[in-house]
Parts: C-alpha cells; sequence; structure tokens
C-alpha cells in the first residue's frame, strides 16, 4: 500500500513537470530544455528556506513559484530574440548555469553533497511524513495545476500560443506581440515546475546538483512526445506511462547485476518503437 | 485624390541587391490600388515592408500623412492595416473557426488570458466563415483545407481585421474560376465598404475589370502609375512585359 502512494506522489509530481512543460512546448512550440532547471530551483529553494531558515514547506508552496516564475522572467526576457533550436540551446546554458551554481555555491547549496533533511509539510497541526498523507498534498497541487492548464488551454491565451506555434510572424502582422505571449507562458510554465520540485524535495528530503540535470529535461521531453504534443491530457497520460514503466520492468526481475541495465535498454525500445508507430504520441494530435 | 499611403525613395536591399529602389508611391483612399510588375520586380518586399514583416533600410513611409520610421508588424491592427501572403500562411494545426477566432479575440496577453470567445466573436467569425464558404469545415483543420479554400480562409482572416488597408499579395493566383470571381466579389465589397485594397496581380483582365489606380514595377522601381488602361498602353509597360 505504501508503494502505490508512493507511485501515486511520483506520478503527481511528474504530472506537474509535464504539463508545465507541456504549456511551453507542446502548446507554444517553445523548445524548451529548462525544464528541469525550474524543478531544480523550486526545489533548491525548498531546501534552503527551510533547512537554513526553518520557513514551512506550505510557505514555500506559495513563494517558489513566485521566486522561479521572477527568475525566469528575467531569463525569458532575454531569451526573447532567439527562436527554435537557438532558443533550445539558449535554455540548455541556463539549465548548465543553474547546475554549475548548485555544485559551486556551497555555502548555500552544500554543493555536491545536496541538502539533507528537509522537513515534511506541517499543515493544520498535522506532519504529512506518511506516504498516504502525502499523496493528498500532491494530488491537491497537482488539481490545481490541471485546472489552471486547462483554463489557459481553452482561453483566448491559450489559442494565441497555438498559433504562434504554428506562424509565429504570421500571427504578429495580425497585432499580437508574440514576445509578450511566450514570455508569459515560459513564466507560468517556470512557476509550476518550481511547484513540482517543491514537492519533490519535501518529499525525498534530500536535493543534490544531479537530480536536476538535462537527463531529468529530457525525461519531461519524452513524457510531452509520448502523450501527444499540445494535449494537457497527453502531459498525464506521458506522466503515467514512463513512471510506471520503470516500476513495472523492476518487478520483471532481471539478475541484479545488469537489472539496471536492461531496464534502460526496454524503456529506450519502447520509446523507439513509439517514434516509429506512433510519433505524434498516444493522443496524437499535433506536431511540432 | 486623397493617398493613404505614401513612400518616399523606399529602399529594401538584400546584400547588394536592390529588391525596392528607390521607390515613391501612392496609394489613394478607398480605391483598389493594382500593382503589377514581372516577378522579382519587388512587389512582395513591397508589401513586406508596408506590414512591418522585414524593415526597410531607408527612405520613408506614411500612412495618412503620418511618417512611420519603424513599422512593427503588431502596430497593424492598431494602423488598421491587414494583408495576405502569397504562399499561403495559416494556424495549419488550428481548426478553420479557431483560426478567424484568433484574429476577433483579445490581443492583450493578461486579459486574452482571462477571456475564451463571446458568443459575438463565434457570430462574427460564423458569418466570415458562411461568406468564404467554409462554414461547413469550421472544425476541419485549416491543413485538410484544399488550396483554394486555404486561399478562401485567409481572406476571411483579413475580413475578420475589419482593416482599413488591406494588402492583397496575389490572391488569384492559382484559382478555380468560381472561387476567382467569389474572391473578386468580396475585394469589390471591401472597396464598397470604403477600404483601400492594394492588388499584386499578374491576370490583366482581373487589373482592368477591379482596379481603379495602377502602379506598375520593374527591377525595383517604379516604371508607371495611374489609372489602369492608360498606363497598360504606355510602351515601356509593353516593353517590360512583351518584350521589345
Amino acid at each position: 500500500m505504501e508503494y502505490i502512494f508512493h507511485i501515486l506522489i511520483l506520478l503527481s509530481i511528474y504530472g506537474i513537470l509535464a504539463l508545465a512543460q507541456n504549456l511551453v512546448m507542446g502548446g507554444t512550440g517553445l523548445l524548451t530544455i529548462a525544464g528541469a532547471a525550474f524543478y531544480g530551483i523550486g526545489a533548491y529553494v525548498a531546501a534552503i528556506l527551510a533547512t537554513k531558515f526553518g520557513w514551512s514547506i506550505m510557505a514555500i508552496l506559495l513563494i517558489a513559484p513566485i521566486i522561479a516564475g521572477l527568475i525566469a522572467f528575467l531569463v525569458g526576457a532575454s531569451f526573447a530574440r532567439f527562436r527554435d533550436d537557438y532558443f533550445m540551446l539558449a535554455t540548455l546554458g541556463f539549465l548548465m548555469i543553474f547546475n554549475t551554481v548548485a555544485k559551486n555555491w556551497e555555502t548555500f547549496t552544500n554543493g555536491s553533497f545536496g541538502i539533507a533533511g528537509i522537513p515534511k509539510p506541517y499543515i493544520l497541526g498535522f506532519t504529512l511524513d506518511m506516504p498516504m498523507t502525502f499523496v493528498v498534498l500532491a494530488i491537491f497541487i497537482l488539481i490545481i495545476v490541471v485546472t489552471v492548464s486547462y483554463l489557459i488551454s481553452r482561453s483566448s491565451f491559450g489559442r494565441a500560443l497555438n498559433a504562434i506555434r504554428e506562424d509565429e510572424d504570421a500571427l504578429q502582422i495580425f497585432g499580437y506581440q508574440t514576445s509578450r505571449y511566450k514570455l508569459m507562458i515560459f513564466t507560468i510554465g517556470a512557476a509550476f515546475s518550481a511547484l513540482g520540485g517543491v514537492l519533490f524535495a519535501s518529499y525525498i528530503t534530500f536535493v543534490d546538483p544531479n537530480l536536476f540535470t538535462v537527463n531529468e529535461s529530457i525525461l519531461l521531453w519524452a513524457m510531452v512526445i509520448l502523450g501527444g504534443i499540445g494535449r494537457n491530457r497527453g502531459a498525464l497520460i506521458g506522466a503515467l506511462f514512463l513512471v510506471i514503466i520503470p516500476e513495472i520492468l523492476r518487478f520483471i526481475g532481471f539478475p541484479t547485476e545488469f537489472a539496471g541495465l536492461m531496464r534502460q535498454c526496454i524503456y529506450g525500445l519502447l520509446l523507439v518503437l513509439l517514434m516509429l508507430y506512433q510519433p505524434r504520441g498516444i493522443l496524437g494530435t499535433y506536431k511540432l | 485624390m486623397k493617398y493613404i499611403l505614401e513612400t518616399k525613395n523606399l529602399v529594401k536591399s538584400f546584400g547588394g541587391v536592390h529588391a525596392v529602389d528607390h521607390l515613391s508611391i501612392n496609394i489613394p483612399e478607398k480605391m483598389i490600388t493594382g500593382l503589377v510588375g514581372p516577378n522579382g520586380s519587388g512587389k512582395t518586399t513591397l508589401i513586406n515592408m508596408l506590414s512591418g514583416f522585414s524593415p526597410h533600410n531607408s527612405g520613408e513611409i506614411f500612412f495618412s500623412d503620418v511618417e512611420r520610421k519603424k513599422i512593427m508588424p503588431w502596430e497593424n491592427q492598431v494602423y488598421g492595416i491587414t494583408r495576405t501572403f502569397q504562399q499561403v500562411r495559416l494556424f495549419d494545426q488550428m481548426s478553420v473557426l479557431d483560426n478567424i477566432l484568433v484574429i476577433l479575440t483579445e490581443r492583450a496577453p493578461f486579459y486574452a488570458l482571462f477571456e475564451r470567445h463571446s458568443g459575438y466573436h463565434l457570430k462574427c467569425a460564423e458569418d466570415i466563415l458562411k461568406k468564404i464558404d467554409l462554414y461547413e469545415k469550421r472544425f476541419h483543420n485549416a491543413a485538410d483545407l484544399s488550396y483554394g479554400q486555404r486561399k478562401l480562409l485567409e481572406i476571411g482572416r483579413v475580413l475578420a481585421m475589419d482593416a482599413n488597408i488591406i494588402l492583397f499579395d496575389e490572391p488569384f493566383a492559382g484559382l478555380f474560376p468560381e472561387v476567382i470571381k467569389k474572391i473578386e466579389k468580396i475585394v469589390l465589397n471591401l472597396k464598397q465598404e470604403g477600404k483601400s485594397v492594394v492588388l499584386v496581380e499578374h491576370n490583366m483582365a482581373i487589373i482592368r475589370k477591379l482596379c481603379d489606380h495602377l502602379i506598375v514595377m520593374d527591377a525595383g522601381k517604379l516604371l508607371a502609375e495611374g489609372h489602369p488602361e492608360k498606363v497598360l498602353s504606355e510602351k515601356i509597360v509593353l516593353e517590360a512585359y512583351l518584350g521589345e
């Protein structure tokens, strides 16, 4: 039972991250690799504020998205001049910078040792220290993110984002200052990712720089592409698959010496098969 | 004659080649102005500059006697300018209805976030789609339309913009005669509503039929300007089109 709740918590966290990634990448066509960076910023803000300044996780859940959003706003404003592949490289650069700072700013981040002992959330006299209780908070945050994501994609704003993905130059001719739209969704996506980061830090109670590398960003890409680009439901399905598949492979019972390797192989094979036979993802509506 | 759009010594060069070379033209108000010239004579480049798609290198552009030093594409809505593209540019993976709605709804991102589309927007969009015979296709993706329907949808977007100055870049190219008639009607209607239209077109029959004013360009320069019949009978124009 514990284990099921554990998986549900992971699902909620990755669901949040995949939704954020989908809004920016699937909905707007901005190929960002900075997903893991804002996830990491959320996690590190939680770790630092909670262990060094004694903030409660609930307060951090409110403040971390604002901090991440602010950083995304500043970074995004300078990225606005880049398009497509160049935007991708710029966000990759940002992820590298974040990683380097996390590794080297030892006074705050403890460098490669990471920060341990992050407290569990405490609310109305309860400490959510069991997966069974933590899952309630995780799902609650997921529901908020799902709701907002749906509101965004169904609004005029969401329609304009899709048009940016389709043909940004043509949309500008019709009176849209597209850079503002892109900056706004980049900021919102970062704020959502940070929520996932806070949940993760508080649940695992430990963060270190290696958790937030380009691998993590690519995992988010895989979730969005696998589920179906540009669809909120697709992002959730992608997260479901990519969280559950490794867990199922755990039960197949490979000899321990190459269990990990086999898992990676099967995981890779599944992705290749999907690319071959269902290149638009499981829901399959749009392509980039 | 009152002019809604003027250029003076307008220059656009691509790596040493003057695509538009010291061009000074006047576009009269509330009329259909034809813009003709051989391929590569700078017609599309001119439209790109007027709509803020690419900046001009030097010279001056006046909209209703007000000079605009730098034309930002998103200001088109404020100045009441819209255009179509020679190579149709639709929002392919969006429905036909959304292609129109996106032109009708709020432009400011923060307000757009709290708006879907009102019944008013929906009605406007549906009226436009009925006008261009795409109402039945409104839930199809724009990418699934035929070439002619795609051209019509671009014209639908122009109608949705409700602009004062409309720049059509070869709206008739490659179309079936019935569709050409329909678009001709739409263009004439726009004139009757008091819009100023610029029409890039190669078909002289259409030019003669629709235009009140004609501008002939060659190699980025102005060749002739004036009433269509008069301009088309000028020797210099005939030479450019038919050779010696």
